[in-house]
Order: structure tokens, then C-alpha cells, then sequence
């Protein structure tokens, strides 16, 4: 009584990806096991800690929600692939750092991927937005205040060195 | 944003500004956690749970869940538990056994009742569910004084009660202290059970190496003398576990003492030659990974003088552990050793209780019952000032231990090395800006909200002296809670240091190097921290109870001193003087008065490693040494009547919180928030405050939303992430804190610990804010946590419930 | 936490999903955004034999304004749905709800059918389906049905979708009136949890400020969304001043059927709707006016 794999191929991080996985074999699961991506995190397995949050073609979904084979054909980000083209750390990530917004990095690349997309959608959002859009993030570490200081960081970095 | 205090005392690095050497690993995604580890031919494990919260094992049939093609093996408990040793318990209780499978009798709902090894998770789940087990269900009991009373169900027969621990502490003159004094209060304090629930649940992977006979274990740990329990449980030789602390863990705050899955692992890795891992899913984490934390209600008397001079205390505390204990007991034991909190209460009255029902096992939450004390100590000095209609600071600065009074010796025998309580409240007191606070508190009520301001100032004991075993546990004589660092200088003159633990964000590979920067006046940031193994490395007692800064700073402070010294009297022999006679700056040495008389620090390594015939007589060759100490504090035995000094080192906190709820639906909203905290030096003050902050959060949780919810049958009500309600950023509002500094006498920079920082007021305080804003109501709420429902409830109860809802 | 085995099944088309369906019968779930649908899974509460996704059907992916309706494809994601700027002109309602649902991610792959198909009886997308009277198309091998919100909600997680459909677009009525104004508000626990009670309504009025049409309804408190037209009519010829609406609100949750849970009991839920309606009715009011 073996599984049907299914063939799949994704671009992860701009780079195609195939596989033959279980229908069941959810997208965190194949991302971390499969293409050795570990960076991404799993913490409930229902959708509500935000630690498996991946782009899904540019936007911050939860990866424990999705099976592996609905990816086929579409576009994947995760925290490996928000270093910048040189393989530098982006200013959001360097934003981190600069404010200690993490102590265990668990929740981390989800937290990453979630302010990435804020960023991307509102480069100046305000203090009610960046929690706004971390909301569906648990974090047990840092209670939130260095993360938010790191994104606002980050996008007054951002904007400075903006042409 | 903080007000950070300047570093203190002109340190180079110490108390500054600086990256953590961690962070640039995790923003990557680079973390190395147990879920992260592959293992060629790695098996998985499920596990299957008993439905009943009470029952004996009837028959468990095994063979559908085999017949599954991808099973390895199915693990029943009578195998398990005639195979390893039961784990141990800390109070005196031989016949409360404990193994990560149930036999014969179950004990909860979730307990383990087999455990299934397949090709992959998903397969060992697909077989739990086939593992046909009977259960005779048998009566329960969830409640901890039903537990106690005559006739209750009893979770463990041959112990003959539910009473695990139960002895009456009396410090001082308490009986002629409530004869005497002028008024008196009684009350309840209900802590909820809630817990820290990491983000990353627990996980180990074990792996037996038939050819050398070591068992390898990876695992998400956080606890003192794990590799020998495990050893123990497995009845290997000590010397036949290796674990390896160089796994990144996803978050603990006490909880991840995982020794049952541990043993549970490593013994089928053993039986079946195959690398075995545990992930606990969060369903089982919740329900079976015995992490729930303290369930605990105070009956507290206060006895007091009109002026609002506190005169005595009496804490009837009784605690719920659930159907097993491991060092779960030992909760009601720490706050010994600030049980009358920053106060000058000289009579004290304790008697603490433990119970077990039939609820998942206890662990080691975050202050190890510090928060719950705390919360009920600052109810009681709340309700004493509303008894006697005074102002609640000017209640609190009356009884709080006075600057000049340090070091403080309070009736349980600990003693506070240092601390300046009101200047600390001050500074809150006008970071927060107190009167606009009033006012904003005052302008939402008249707008027709409910608003409250909360204070509490509490103690966060740090050291991580375990003193309160022997307290509980006469047959126990551990008085040894040591910590160690080794630091190595190799031919090229790089800076190592070696520890002995695994860390779950707090820094300590920062905190290390910093020190050693600091002493050996060499940049942290070139200063290597690498963890060994539990073969290799040398003593530790792991992060507990607040006590890396003082134990392992101070432990790689002793050892860069050696090597400092060492290189002085490198530099001493060979230009023929006094060490006296020379200087130390930047790792190099030169005579003082003479600078170009210098042997820099590639020279004196190159002494140290190679020029034999340059080192002094008799000084061991190379340039390393190790540092190994005792806890300041430790080594004593308690008293007759209960009183031994615990902690070495007291960090304060006050917390000043706003509070508005809404009174028509009970919802209530955080405002504004200020924590004035003083933990001595701080070695790295993003690392502190970050913590700190953590700490706040888990208490507004505490406080607010998170409860263990059982039913009455005995099941988890709240196990998922559905019910068990973690705050996130929106619930946690901007948070500020306010640093001071008393430095620790104690410690090598003045240093004390704070791990255990916020969550040990911020409940307290909370409480105290929503209280303040039913009091005009004539309402009160004394338990936890505080749910959207409760606070309707008791405004509701309170009578003058507002009509539906008047319009803006 | 993994789900139990099934098979799966990308469908190309509406057509393809259906035979789909009808084939696998009760053994076949669609999936579309997967936010409720996928974590049962993994709780294993659900375990269909096969799984049909349809996310990739762009024909199910259309916002299409309309002069009295827009019609919105089943699988929609909420999150275009909520950045819409003519949609939320047309039909404001429904941006007001989606800043109630989940958070960002949620929002980011679950879709609008998904929800109207989950049928939460908590859920804010089907209370504003029910609140404007939405119609659903629902469409099998033997072809399509057109059902009004109220008859498409039969109970909790339970609709009239027979096991061969697919929920295939949902429409939402226009108002024409320039002076109309809703709000939707909810008591959750926390930010983006599921709603303990919603309520939504929205009025309109007169040049003279009299209310000339009203809709509302709750959420949370009772097996499905409820809607109170019989109530909201006698809101019609009114000002909406404060005692109408207080007695509107206190009528409306004196007809839920509220149930008890860990986080809130029978009574306060029902004290949460009279609340929660009041408050939603004043603020559609005030949108109105200043319209």
C-alpha cells in the first residue's frame, strides 16, 4: 500500500526544484526534508504560529498549510533566498541583527518572510502596520519589541539609501 | 526604547552596544535545531496517547500498526519500564515512579501509551492509529483539593495519597506578629496553569555506535544533569552518553527537560541499531510532553499596622503537579529564597503543598514559581492598601528594603547581596510619567471605560542555586552548582572558549566572548565560543534560575584571568622582574615605565607554544586553562526550621502598567507600559532587554490568555494553538524599560542574573491594573488568568454592571 | 501531525473539478486556499480519499463588477478581494469583514468561495453573504444552481453543496443608494482569532437622513450566520436613533442560539450580540451620514 508520488518541480529561491512526493507531504515538510531548505521552521502544523511562512509567488503564506504538490508550478522564496544577489545578508536580516530583533531564531525566517512582505507592499509603514503584519508570527523570545525596532530600522535604511 | 545606563565603571565591552555573535546564523536560516538533523537511516516516532484521563491497561495489540509496511517496531511500556530505570523524583516520594510509557496503569489523558518507530513520521503516525489498546477506565480526580480529601482516586496507589509534599515553614515571630498587629486580610490567589510553550517543541535524536559503544544524543535541551539521568535511566555507564550541545534550541524557558522522550529514544536506538529521532507534534507536546507548568492557588494572610507597616504573612500555597513529578515539586520551593519578596516583612509563615491529579505532568517554568509568588504577594500588599485606603506606592515604599540595609538577610535565611528598590521606582515612576498616566486613567473612565493602573515590584532571584532540594528533600545533599569555562589561546594566537551547555537564545557564546574581550582586553568578536560534548566537557549545571551571567561569566572571567596571569608571568621570567613591575594592555605586556620593553601577544603565545626554554620553571606548556566554581552561596546545609540561603544574587523589577477595559465586553487592552529593572552590570544590554521584553510578553499571556483548560472528565481543553492562546504582537503592546544598576558584590563585574526578567512582575502588575480598574465597581479578580470572560463575569457580578452600552 | 494518505487531483477547469466529484463522490473534498481545510487534515478530522484542488483554475479567479452585484470567483484570494479599491466602493462591506479575518498569510491564500464552502458559522465572509442576501452558483455534471445566502447556510461547517458541486462564484449586491454606509465589528480574543461574536449591517438614508433600506446581522451565535431582515425593516422610516437601535440590537440577541465554549459561555455570547449589533448599526449610521 504505497503512496502515489507525484511529480512536482518549483522555482525555490530561482532555482527549479523537482521532486516526487506524497499528495500529503506538506510544502514546509518537502521544502525541509526534501530540498534540505531548513531554514524554514515548523511550530503547530495548524496555521497559527507563522514559523513555516514562505512567499508564495511574492506573498507570505503559511507552508504547513499548503501540500508540496500544490506548489508545482509556482514561485517559492524562503529565508535562504532573501540574501541579496552577492549572497550578503539583506538590510531587513542585517536589521535584525542590529537590533537583536531574535534571541533562538526559531521564529525567525517566518518573521523575516512576513516583514519582507510588509516591506515590499508599504516600504514606510508605521508601528501599528508592522504589527499588524507580524501578527500571524508567535514569538515566545523577544516580545515583539527589538523585531518591530529591526523592521522599522530596516526601512529607514531602506528608504535613506533609496535613489 | 530603553533608557540603558552607561557602562558602568569604564568596561571596554561590557555593558556596551553589541551584535550578538548568534544572530547572523539565524537571520540566514542557519540554525542547527534536533528537526534539522538527518541522520542516515534515521527512523521516526509517533507516539499513541491514552483517551482517558484515568485507567488501567487492559490488553494493547501491536500487530495492525507492524502489518503497516514502513513500521519497525511498536514499544509497549511493559517492554520499556522492565528495560530502563524509572526517572527520578526530587522530593522524597520512591514509590512515584515515572517512565515515558505508561504500564499498567495510565494517568492522564495524552499519557504515552506505546510508541511507534516507522520510515517516517507520517507512516508512524498512520500505525499509531492502528495499535489496538483496552483501557478499563477508572475514576479521576483533576481537582488538587478533591485530591486530598479521604477517599479521592489516587494517581499513584502504591504511594498510598495524592499528597506529594507538604511541610510548614515558620520564620520569625509570626504568631505574635498577627497577635499583635493592628488589621488582618485573607484572600485566595488563583495562578492558572499555563506554561512557556516554545514556539519549537521538544525533539532528540539518538544514535547507539555499536563499535564504540556510545549513545549519541542530539536534543532541544535545557536542563541540569541531563546526560547522567539519561545514563542512569538506560542503566548505561556515564561515559557511554554523549550529548551534543552544539544544537541550536528553539526556545525553552525551563520547560525542555524532555528526559522521559530522551530515554524513550536512546532506548530504541539501542534495541534497533538505528538512528531513532522524536519531533514531538504540537499535539503531543501539549497533551504528552509533559511541559505544562505551575497550578497553584495561595491562601494568604497579611497581618499589618494602620501606618501600613506589613508584620507577618502566611502563604498556604498548594500546587497541582498532574499524575507524575520530576523536579516539579521543587516550584513551591525556589520562592524561598525571596518569599517575602522586596519587602521588610520580618514573619513569615509558609507551607507550602504538593498534589498530584490526573492532569499531564508538570515541568520547570521560567522563575520556578517566582512569578506565581510574586503575583500573589502583590495582590496582597494591592488588597492591603485598599484595606487601609492608602496609596499603593506609598504602601510599597514603606516596606521595601531600604538601600542602606544591604546586604539583607530576610526570615528564610537567604540573604539579598544588593539592590537600591526605591530609586528604581522612581526612575519608573517618571519614565512612565505617573501623574499623566493618572490622568489618562482618569480621562478613560470618564469617558465610560473601565482603565486601572497596576505596580508591582518584585525580585527576580538569580544564581541558579538549587539550596531549596535540600530544604524539601532531607535525603538530598547536593550543595555543589558549579559552572565551568575552558579558554584556549592556539599557536596562532586565536582566542577559543569552550562551554559545557546548550542555549536556547540566550546569548551565551556573545556573554562569553565578551567576557573574555573584556579580561583579556582582546576583541569579542575575534573570540571563538564552541560548545563540547557531555564527554568532553567540563562541568555545568546548564541555564537555569537566571545563572549564566553570574556562573558562566564569572566562570570565563576565572579562566581569561589564568591566561592573563599566565602571560604576565610569561613576560615576568623573561625580562627578569616582578610581575608587579609589568603592564598588560591589549594581550601584550611591557614594562612599566620602559614601553619598548615589550613582548607582544604573538610573542608570548609563541613562548607558551613553542620556546620551551623561555617559560618559567615549571609551567605547563601551551596557553589554555580551565576555571571550574562554585556558586557564591552554596556548600551549606539547611537549618533545623527551614532556613538556608538560596540564591546568590537579587535583580528588581518594578512594572507600571495601564490597563482600560471595556466594560461591555470585558475586553481588555494594555495602554502603556514601563518596567524599571535593575539587574546589576549587564553584560550585553540588547541581550538583556530583549529578554526582558520576552519575559513581559509571556507574562501579559500569564496574565491574560494562556490556560491549560481541562474538563471535567479530565480532558485538554485548550491543546492546540487554537485554544491555548499565545499573545502576539498585537496583543503585546510597546513595551519601555528602565535600567539602573546596583552591581552584585558577589560577582566578578558586578553582574546578576536575568533569564528569568518581566515575566516575573508583569503577571503581578497586570493583575493589579484590571483590579484597579473594577474597583470602582466594587470588583475583584484574584485568579488567573484574566479571560475576556472572567472580567465580564465579574463586572457583572459586581452589580453595577452598565445598561446596554451608553453611546460615545 | 500528518495528514492521512489520499490522492490528489489538480483540476484544470470548473468541468474537470466536477467529474471529479462526481466520480469520487463522498470521498473527494475540493481545496481551494486550505486554511481551514488543511489544518483539519493534519488533525486528521478529515480524511478524504481524494483531494480536488482547484487553485489553479483561473476561470474561479475574477473580481467582475457589475451594475447591481459583483460577482466574485470561487477561488479569489481574500487578500485581492481586500485591496479592491472598486469592489470596496461598490460593496464596502466586505473589505470591512477581511480586516477581521486571520492575518496577513491567512488572507494571502484563503479565497472567498473557501470560506462561504467552510461555513463556520463564526466566520466573517459568510455573515456578509448573509447580511446582503449574496447568492452562490453551484455547479455539477448535470449543471448550475443559484442559492441565496439563507439557504445555502444549513448549519454549522454544513452548507446545501451536495457532495457532486462546486461552489462556483458568489454575487454581492450593489446597493444603489449614495447614501449608504456599513461596519462590520467582532470580539475576538485576539487580533485574527476566530470571532467569539461579528456583526455587520449596513443602512442606508435618506437626503433627510431617514433610513430608507437596512440590513444586519450576527455571527457566533448560532449554527450559522444569522440576518434579521424582519428586524431591520422596522429600522426603515426611522432616524436610528439611540433607542431604535439599542431595541433592535436587544431583539436581535434575544433570537441567537449562542453556544458555550472554553472562551465564552451561552450568556455572553448572547450579551456580546446585543452589544456587538448596537455598535455595528451605529457605526453603519455614521458612515452613512457623513455620506
Amino acid at each position: 500500500m504505497s503512496e502515489t508520488l507525484y511529480a512536482i518541480s518549483v522555482d525555490v529561491n530561482g532555482r527549479r526544484r523537482t521532486g516526487q512526493v506524497p499528495a500529503r507531504l506538506s510544502l514546509v515538510d518537502w521544502l525541509r526534508d526534501e530540498v534540505r531548505l531548513t531554514g524554514t521552521h515548523v511550530g503547530c502544523e495548524h496555521g497559527i504560529c507563522g514559523a513555516c511562512s514562505i512567499m508564495l509567488d511574492g506573498e507570505p503564506v503559511r507552508a504547513c498549510l499548503m501540500y508540496a504538490v500544490q506548489a508545482h508550478g509556482h514561485r517559492v522564496t524562503t529565508v535562504e533566498g532573501l540574501a541579496r544577489p552577492d549572497g550578503a545578508v539583506s538590510v531587513l536580516q542585517d536589521s535584525f541583527c542590529e537590533a537583536h530583533g531574535l534571541q533562538c531564531g526559531y521564529c525567525t525566517p517566518g518573521m523575516l518572510i512576513a516583514a519582507q512582505g510588509l516591506l515590499d507592499a508599504n516600504p514606510d509603514p508605521t508601528e501599528a502596520e508592522i504589527r499588524d503584519a507580524i501578527g500571524g508570527n508567535l514569538c515566545r523570545c523577544t516580545g515583539y519589541q527589538q523585531i518591530v525596532e529591526a523592521v522599522r530600522l530596516a526601512a529607514a535604511r531602506i528608504k535613506e539609501s533609496a535613489p | 526604547m530603553s533608557a540603558a545606563a552607561a557602562s558602568p565603571r569604564g568596561y571596554r565591552y561590557i555593558g556596551t552596544k553589541r551584535r550578538t555573535k548568534e544572530d547572523p546564523r539565524f537571520v540566514a536560516g542557519r540554525g542547527r535545531y534536533v528537526a534539522d538533523i538527518a541522520l542516515p537511516g534515521m527512523k521516526h516516532v509517533a507516539l499513541v496517547a491514552s483517551p482517558h484521563a484515568a485507567a488501567r491497561i487492559v490488553s494493547i495489540n501491536t500487530a495492525p500498526a507492524l502489518a503497516l509496511p514502513g513500521v519497525l517496531y511498536v514499544l509497549t511500556g511493559d517492554e520499556f519500564c522492565a528495560n530502563t530505570d524509572s526517572l527520578a523524583i526530587g522530593v522524597d516520594a520512591p514509590k512515584v515512579t515515572r517512565w515515558a510509557l505508561a504500564r499498567g496503569l495510565v494517568r492522564y489523558a495524552g499519557e504515552w501509551v506505546a510508541a511507534v518507530v516507522a520510515d517516517s513520521r507520517a507512516l508512524a503516525e498512520d500505525a499509531a492509529e492502528l495499535v489496538e489498546v483496552e483501557y478499563a477506565a477508572l475514576p479521576h480526580v483533576i481537582d488538587p483539593e478533591a485530591a486530598l480529601a479521604a477517599g479521592a482516586p489516587l494517581v499513584h496507589p502504591a504511594h498510598g495519597s495524592n499528597l506529594l509534599y507538604q511541610r510548614k515553614f515558620v520564620w520569625g515571630p509570626v504568631e505574635e506578629a498577627f497577635a499583635k498587629a493592628e488589621h488582618r486580610i485573607a484572600f485566595r490567589a488563583v495562578w492558572g496553569r499555563s506554561a512557556t510553550v516554545p514556539i519549537e517543541t521538544f525533539g532528540v535524536a539518538a544514535q547507539w555506535d555499536a563499535g564504540t559503544q556510545i549513545l549519541d544524543i542530539w536534543a532541544s535541551i535545557q536542563m541540569p544533569k541531563f546526560p547522567d539521568q539519561t545514563a542512569r535511566a538506560l542503566r548505561l555507564p556515564g561515559n557511554a552518553v554523549r550529548v551534543h550541545y552544539d544544537v541550536d534550541v528553539g526556545g525553552s524557558y525551563g520547560v525542555k527537560r524532555g528526559l522521559k522522550h530522551t530515554v524513550l529514544v536512546g532506548y530504541l536506538a539501542r534495541l534497533l541499531g538505528v538512528p531513532v529521532r522524536l519531533i514531538e507534534d504540537r499535539l503531543e507536546n501539549m497533551r504528552g510532553g509533559d511541559m505544562q507548568g505551575p497550578d497553584r492557588f495561595f491562601d494568604m494572610q497579611v497581618a499589618f499596622d494602620r501606618d501600613g507597616t506589613i508584620r507577618g504573612l502566611k502563604i498556604r500555597a498548594v500546587d497541582d503537579v498532574g499524575a507524575y513529578a520530576g523536579r516539579s515539586p521543587f516550584q513551591l520551593g525556589k520562592p524561598v529564597t525571596a518569599i517575602c519578596g522586596p519587602y521588610q516583612i520580618q514573619a513569615i509563615e509558609y507551607e507550602p503543598i504538593s498534589v498530584m491529579t490526573h492532569k499531564t505532568p508538570q515541568e520547570a517554568v521560567r522563575g520556578f514559581g517566582q512569578a506565581p509568588t510574586n503575583f500573589a504577594l502583590e495582590r496582597a500588599v494591592d488588597r492591603v492598601a485598599r484595606a487601609l485606603g492608602m496609596d499603593r506606592i506609598a504602601l510599597r515604599r514603606k516596606n521595601l528594603i531600604r538601600k542602606d540595609q544591604f546586604p539583607y538577610t530576610i526570615p528564610s535565611g537567604s540573604t539579598y547581596d544588593s539592590g537600591d528598590y526605591h530609586t528604581v521606582v522612581e526612575r519608573a515612576l517618571a519614565a512612565v510619567d505617573y501623574p499623566a498616566l493618572v490622568h489618562a486613567r482618569d480621562d478613560a473612565r470618564r469617558a465610560g471605560r473601565l482603565a486601572g493602573i497596576g505596580i508591582a515590584t518584585c525580585l527576580e532571584p538569580s544564581g541558579g542555586n538549587s539550596a531549596f532540594e535540600l530544604l524539601m528533600n532531607p535525603k538530598n545533599e547536593t550543595t555543589t552548582w558549579m559552572d565551568s569555562c575552558l579558554v584556549r589561546v592556539d599557536l596562532s594566537g586565536s582566542v577559543t572558549a569552550v562551554i559545557g551547555n546548550s542555549s536556547s537564545g540566550q546569548g551565551h557564546e556573545s556573554l562569553v566572548s565578551t567576557v573574555v574581550g573584556e579580561i583579556l582586553e582582546r576583541d569579542p568578536a575575534t573570540i571563538r565560543v564552541v560548545r563540547a560534548d557531555s564527554l568532553t566537557a567540563l562541568p555545568s549545571n546548564s541555564p537555569v534560575g537566571s545563572r549564566m551571567a553570574i556562573m558562566l561569566g564569572g566562570a570565563a572571567a576565572g579562566a581569561a584571568k589564568e591566561i592573563k596571569e599566565t602571560l604576565l608571568a610569561i613576560a615576568a621570567h623573561n625580562f627578569e622582574c616582578a610581575p608587579q613591575d609589568l603592564e598588560y594592555r591589549d594581550g601584550s605586556v611591557s614594562l612599566k615605565g620602559a614601553p619598548d620593553k615589550r613582548c607582544g601577544w604573538d610573542q608570548l603565545v609563541e613562548i607558551a607554544h613553542r620556546k620551551f626554554h623561555r617559560l618559567p620553571p615549571g609551567m605547563e606548556p601551551g596557553l589554555q586553562a580551565k576555571f571550574v566554581w562554585e556558586v557564591p552561596t552554596g556548600g551549606a546545609l539547611p537549618t533545623p526550621d527551614g532556613r538556608i540561603h538560596i540564591y546568590p544574587c537579587y535583580a528588581f523589577e518594578v512594572h507600571i502598567v495601564l490597563v482600560e477595559i471595556d466594560p461591555d465586553t470585558g475586553k481588555p487592552a494594555i495602554r502603556n507600559y514601563v518596567c524599571g529593572h535593575d539587574c546589576g552590570v549587564m553584560i550585553n544590554p540588547d541581550i538583556v532587554h530583549g529578554m526582558t521584553y520576552g519575559g513581559i510578553a509571556h507574562g501579559i499571556g500569564a496574565a491574560l490568555y494562556e490556560k491549560f483548560a481541562y474538563t471535567e472528565d479530565g480532558q485538554l481543553a485548550a491543546g492546540t494553538f487554537m485554544d491555548y492562546l499565545i499573545p502576539s504582537a498585537m496583543e503585546v503592546p510597546a513595551l519601555a524599560i528602565v535600567d539602573h544598576c546596583t552591581p552584585s558584590p558577589l560577582t566578578t563585574f558586578g553582574q546578576k542574573g536575568s533569564g528569568e526578567a518581566g515575566y516575573l512582575g508583569a503577571p503581578a502588575a497586570i493583575a493589579n491594573a484590571v483590579n484597579d480598574a473594577l474597583d470602582p465597581l466594587g470588583a475583584a479578580i484574584d485568579t488567573l488568568p484574566m479571560s475576556h470572560l472572567a472580567i465580564w463575569t465579574a463586572i457583572g457580578a459586581a452589580g453595577s454592571r452598565p445598561p446596554l452600552e451608553r453611546p460615545a | 501531525m500528518k495528514a492521512a494518505p489520499f490522492e490528489y487531483a489538480r483540476a484544470g477547469s470548473v468541468r474537470e473539478a466536477c467529474e471529479l466529484l462526481a466520480r469520487h463522490g463522498d470521498g473527494a473534498k475540493l481545496v481551494a486556499g486550505g486554511q481551514s481545510l488543511v489544518a483539519m487534515m493534519a488533525m486528521r478530522l478529515l480524511r478524504p480519499a481524494w483531494l480536488v484542488d482547484i487553485n489553479e483554475i483561473e476561470a474561479l479567479q475574477f473580481v467582475a463588477i457589475e451594475h447591481h452585484a459583483v460577482r466574485i470567483g470561487a477561488c479569489t484570494r481574500q487578500r485581492a478581494v481586500e485591496r479592491d479599491d472598486a469592489l470596496a466602493a461598490r460593496v464596502p462591506l466586505l473589505r470591512q469583514a477581511l480586516a477581521w479575518v486571520g492575518h496577513l498569510q491567512t488572507r494571502n491564500r484563503g479565497t472567498i468561495g473557501g470560506s462561504l464552502a467552510h461555513a463556520d458559522p463564526a466566520a466573517e465572509l459568510p455573515l456578509v453573504a448573509q447580511v446582503l442576501g449574496a447568492r452562490v452558483v453551484l455547479r455539477s455534471s448535470a449543471g448550475a444552481r443559484t442559492l441565496a445566502a439563507d439557504r445555502f447556510f444549513a448549519g454549522p461547517m454544513t452548507t446545501a453543496l451536495r457532495p457532486d458541486e462546486c461552489l462556483e462564484e458568489s454575487h454581492w449586491p450593489v446597493w444603489p443608494e449614495r447614501r449608504t454606509g456599513s461596519a462590520f465589528t467582532e470580539l475576538s480574543i485576539r487580533h485574527g482569532d476566530f470571532a467569539i461574536v461579528a456583526a455587520a449591517a449596513q443602512l442606508a438614508l435618506d437626503a433627510d437622513g431617514r433610513c430608507t433600506r437596512a440590513a444586519f446581522g450576527l455571527g457566533g451565535a448560532a449554527g450559522t450566520p444569522l440576518a434579521f431582515p424582519h428586524l431591520a425593516a422596522r429600522l426603515v422610516g426611522t432616524r436610528l436613533d439611540e433607542a431604535v437601535v439599542q431595541e433592535a440590537a436587544r431583539a436581535a440577541a434575544a433570537e441567537t442560539q449562542p453556544g458555550s465554549d472554553l472562551h465564552a459561555s451561552a450568556a455572553y455570547r448572547r450579551h456580546l450580540a446585543g452589544i456587538l449589533a448596537a455598535r455595528a448599526l451605529r457605526a453603519a449610521h455614521a458612515a452613512a451620514l457623513a455620506r
